[in-house]
């Protein structure tokens, strides 16, 4: 199934957003339900059976989530170390939720970081992300390569002091390309993702290798190629001895003339677009 | 300057039990009470600077101990130096000079060992309010220490105590009748400022005081009324009831280091520190002494306010014990090892200066060293080839922030290309930065550290082509290899002054040295090509800038010369001394770019 969008008002949009601030509401009610000495585990579970309650179905991966050290990936080797553990959270410490669950067969991806008290570091992290949204959206506006726009990212994190973490996925992505999804009543999963989910990709993947351009958003050269119009879930991940935070959001990329309308973020009603302007508000 | 001559020190003196302490105040008696207690052979002028600078701050309390300087020795001698005796002698003290509230207490050698008695007893509880240990053990704790490791003795647990056991070699001579006491009286008594001087570094002048025989005398009696009790028969509940703050002297030749394992179970709220010195670190280290038992201070008065017991604030990053505190300055700091190297010590709850060219990278390394652990830290625009600028910063950070304890003289640029398509412009270029930015670093800097007389370290950024020939880098080479020799040189100058010099050689890094290198002879269209392709290279090796910075912390806290990093590094290090015929091949290779 491929979603060709115009403008912001295509009305297979709507589905995207409902799902996507349903993944918001969830991640948001989640952390605010965490308590110390709760583990990952616990956590991942706890995004799984709320989604379950109000009808999520099938899943583009299972929830994930990281806490402490391992919000920045430390010393990850092998991919089986993403999937949650028993580590437990503390007072202080910092945590990212990751849930990308199919709603009436629309998909969102979203990564959703918090900490539990006070933190003034990872505050910094999460208000240092602000200038990597915009960044993005500028430059895939003005069409630039992917590639090119993944090694400015890193550039800009580098410049900030911090690590490029999203170089820890797999393929070392930034962000990726959703896509609505067909609803099937039996949908397992292999290593945590939706085989719908994945079969889709594998598409995108294969008629992408033929035109020239990839459903990854990579530092490789098989991102050199300008944004392909669509829905990307993209996700800056910074790092910082110990201490990691992200967004993750979907971008959606069209074909329009107007750069306006060429590119924009799916939803600007998102808890960490929120906090961002309550502290300009502060400030 | 001796403690009388101090402006505002007065004078009192207590009686207690037959005996008339000397004691001296310094300071606004309004203010919590600080106690400081000498050690053997010691009178309280050991105390001088380090009571001089906490006075600013505190209530200041220095006495004599019973036969030393000028309190009274009881009569008869043998009896009257008892742990019990000296813990009346210090309530009589505290209860003098500061009769409504508990007094912090600060302890060196054998101050320390009656503080630990006065810290772990029923009768003072409520009289103290925080301990600072330097270089003197509980004879309880010791006792138990050990006993263990007679019980199961180990291999390792028999090597410390026959390490340990050597290292005492003067508390059996001072169990000998009479003889110390002649030796004291007579010759060692003469020589004793000369051998401190020479030995433990001591500066000249008017300590120890004239009455060092009589002290030394009187306090082999310290030894004799209490080792062999205590050692035989340790209390068992010697628990301090005070938080505690350990100093450990690195290099103390009396004490081992390993005394203080599980320190943690005596002593529950414990903080401890690790100072680069010997034992008398009240006369070697008087300011960092100074500036810790004041934070130390602070922080239990703070909790003592809130009415809650002092939450732990030690950072915890690896060498916490060694940096906290101290003063770090890094230049180079705005990005690659420089900018790790800053966050390392910033971990260990170093205070830092970070100094770059850039001054919106050295301002978000100082904020971003804030968040993680530095108590304060600095971002400073300077050019590390202008020699007047250089000379302002140290005048600056002198004034401003203090003397730096380690200085981390790191900026470098890059130069590429053959020697015959180097300009002299860019031979100038790079030994302004790589050379001279060293120099000035270590002539400022240096000169500070070496006039304060209290130690410190410099790290110098080598390379590993200081030592790894290649036809791609005459130029950096050069001015890498100027580097390491300097810092040799410098090692073997300033070793006398307790300053140590390090070099670091790190090797391929993952920097962005790259993106700024100047390639000799090629036109700005193939720079750009050969600066991708380098950070690309450099990029696939990706070895990080913080394993660089870790080695530095170490290479401080160790005091190593020559530090490779990387295993490429080490490996060139290793044919550089057996086999430079295979570097001097492998230079010749052109590199893949």
């Amino acid at each position: 199934m491929n979603s060709a969008v115009k403008d912001e008002n295509a009305p297979e949009l709507r589905g995207f957003r409902e799902v996507q601030s349903l993944a918001y509401a969830c991640a948001e009610a989640v952390a605010g339900g965490l308590k110390p000495g709760m583990t990952e585990r616990e956590a991942a579970r706890m995004q799984r059976d709320w989604l379950r309650e109000r009808g999520v179905r099938d899943w583009f991966h299972l929830p994930f989530a990281w806490f402490g050290d391992r919000t920045a990936f430390a010393g990850f080797k092998v991919p089986l170390q993403f999937f949650p553990t028993n580590r437990k959270l503390e007072p202080g410490m910092p945590f990212i939720l990751d849930l990308a669950p199919v709603y009436k067969g629309f998909t969102a991806d979203i990564g959703y970081s918090g900490c539990l008290g006070l933190n003034p570091l990872h505050d910094k992290l999460l208000a240092d992300l602000e200038a990597h949204r915009e960044l993005i959206l500028r430059e895939v506006r003005e069409r630039r390569s992917l590639r090119e726009i993944y090694e400015n990212v890193e550039r800009l994190m580098i410049k900030q002091g911090y690590a490029n973490r999203h170089r820890a996925y797999p393929f070392g992505v930034i962000a990726h390309k959703v896509d609505r999804v067909a609803e099937r009543r039996w949908s397992p999963q292999v290593f945590g993702f939706g085989t719908q989910s994945i079969k889709g990709l594998m598409s995108d993947a294969l008629h992408g290798h033929r035109d020239g351009w990839s459903p990854l958003w990579s530092p490789y050269s098989f991102s050199d190629h300008p944004p392909q119009p669509g829905l990307w879930a993209v996700e800056p991940h910074l790092g910082f001895r110990g201490t990691g935070a992200k967004f993750e959001e979907i971008l959606v990329v069209t074909d329009s003339k107007d750069p306006e309308q060429s590119a924009f973020w799916l939803d600007d009603d998102l808890p960490h677009v929120r906090r961002w302007a309550e502290e300009r508000v502060a400030a | 300057m001796s403690l009388r001559d101090l402006p505002g020190a007065r004078e009192r003196r207590v009686r207690t039990g037959g005996i008339e302490l000397c004691v001296a105040e310094l300071g606004d008696e309004e203010r919590p009470t600080v106690v400081l207690v000498h050690g053997y052979p010691d009178s309280k002028e050991v105390w001088t600077e380090v009571a001089k600078q906490l006075a600013d701050q505190w209530h200041v309390v220095l006495y004599d101990v019973r036969g030393h300087g000028r309190s009274t020795a009881p009569m008869p001698l043998r009896g009257g130096f008892t742990l019990e005796k000296l813990t009346d002698d210090f309530l009589a003290v505290a209860d003098a000079v500061s009769p409504d509230r508990p007094v912090h207490l600060v302890g060196h050698d054998w101050g320390s060992v009656q503080a630990w008695e006065f810290a772990t007893v029923k009768r003072t509880e409520g009289r103290i309010a925080s301990f600072t240990s330097m270089s003197g053990p509980s004879l309880d704790h010791f006792g138990h220490w050990i006993k263990q490791r007679m019980a199961r003795p180990t291999p390792r647990r028999v090597g410390q105590l026959l390490g340990q056991g050597a290292k005492s070699w003067y508390v059996y001579m001072l169990h000998t009748p009479v003889l110390p006491e002649l030796a004291w009286r007579g010759p060692l008594g003469k020589r004793w400022p000369r051998m401190l001087e020479r030995l433990e570094k001591v500066p000249a002048g008017d300590y120890p005081t004239s009455s060092l025989p009589d002290d030394a005398a009187h306090g082999a009696w310290l030894y004799r009324d209490n080792v062999r009790a205590r050692l035989s028969r340790p209390r068992t509940d010697a628990y301090a009831h005070v938080p505690v703050q350990l100093i450990t002297p690195t290099g103390d030749i009396f004490l081992s280091e390993k005394l203080y394992d599980q320190l943690e179970l005596w002593a529950p709220q414990l903080v401890r520190r690790t100072l680069d010195g010997k034992h008398w670190v009240p006369r070697t280290r008087p300011d960092q002494l100074a500036s810790w038992i004041s934070e130390f201070v602070a922080a239990n008065e703070a909790a003592e306010e809130d009415g809650r017991p002092m939450q732990d604030t030690a950072p915890t990053g690896a060498y916490a014990d060694r940096f906290g505190g101290r003063l770090v300055l890094v230049t180079g700091a705005a990005g690659g090892i420089g900018r790790a190297t800053a966050f390392a010590f910033a971990e260990a709850g170093a205070r830092v200066v970070a100094v770059d060219r850039d001054a919106e990278g050295a301002a978000r390394t100082a904020e971003m060293a804030r968040l993680i652990g530095a108590p304060a830290a600095w971002g400073e625009e300077v050019d590390v080839s202008d020699e007047q600028a250089m000379e302002k910063l140290a005048e600056k950070v002198a004034a401003e922030y203090g003397i730096v304890d380690v200085l981390v003289n790191n900026a470098g640029i890059g130069l590429s290309g053959s020697f015959l398509d180097t300009t002299s412009e860019d031979w100038k270029n790079v030994l302004d930065v790589n050379l001279w930015g060293v120099i000035h670093g270590c002539r400022f800097f240096g000169r500070q550290m070496a006039e304060r007389g209290q130690g410190g370290h410099i790290v110098n950024t080598a390379s590993a082509a200081a030592y790894q020939p290649s036809r791609a880098l005459p130029a950096y080479s050069t001015s890498k290899a100027a580097v390491l020799m300097l810092s040799e040189c410098l090692r073997a100058e300033l070793a006398d002054r307790s300053i140590g010099v390090s070099a670091i050689c790190p090797g391929i890094v993952n920097t962005n040295i790259t993106a700024t290198t100047h390639f000799a002879g090629a036109d700005a269209a193939e720079e750009k090509r050969l600066r991708k392709r380098t950070s690309r290279l450099y990029g696939l090796r990706n070895y990080p800038p913080e394993r660089v910075a870790d080695a530095i912390l170490k290479a401080v806290v160790r005091n190593q010369a020559v530090v490779p990093v990387t295993p490429e590094a080490r490996g060139a290090r290793f044919l550089s001394r057996f086999s430079p015929g295979a570097l001097r091949g492998i230079a010749r290779l052109k590199p893949p770019l």
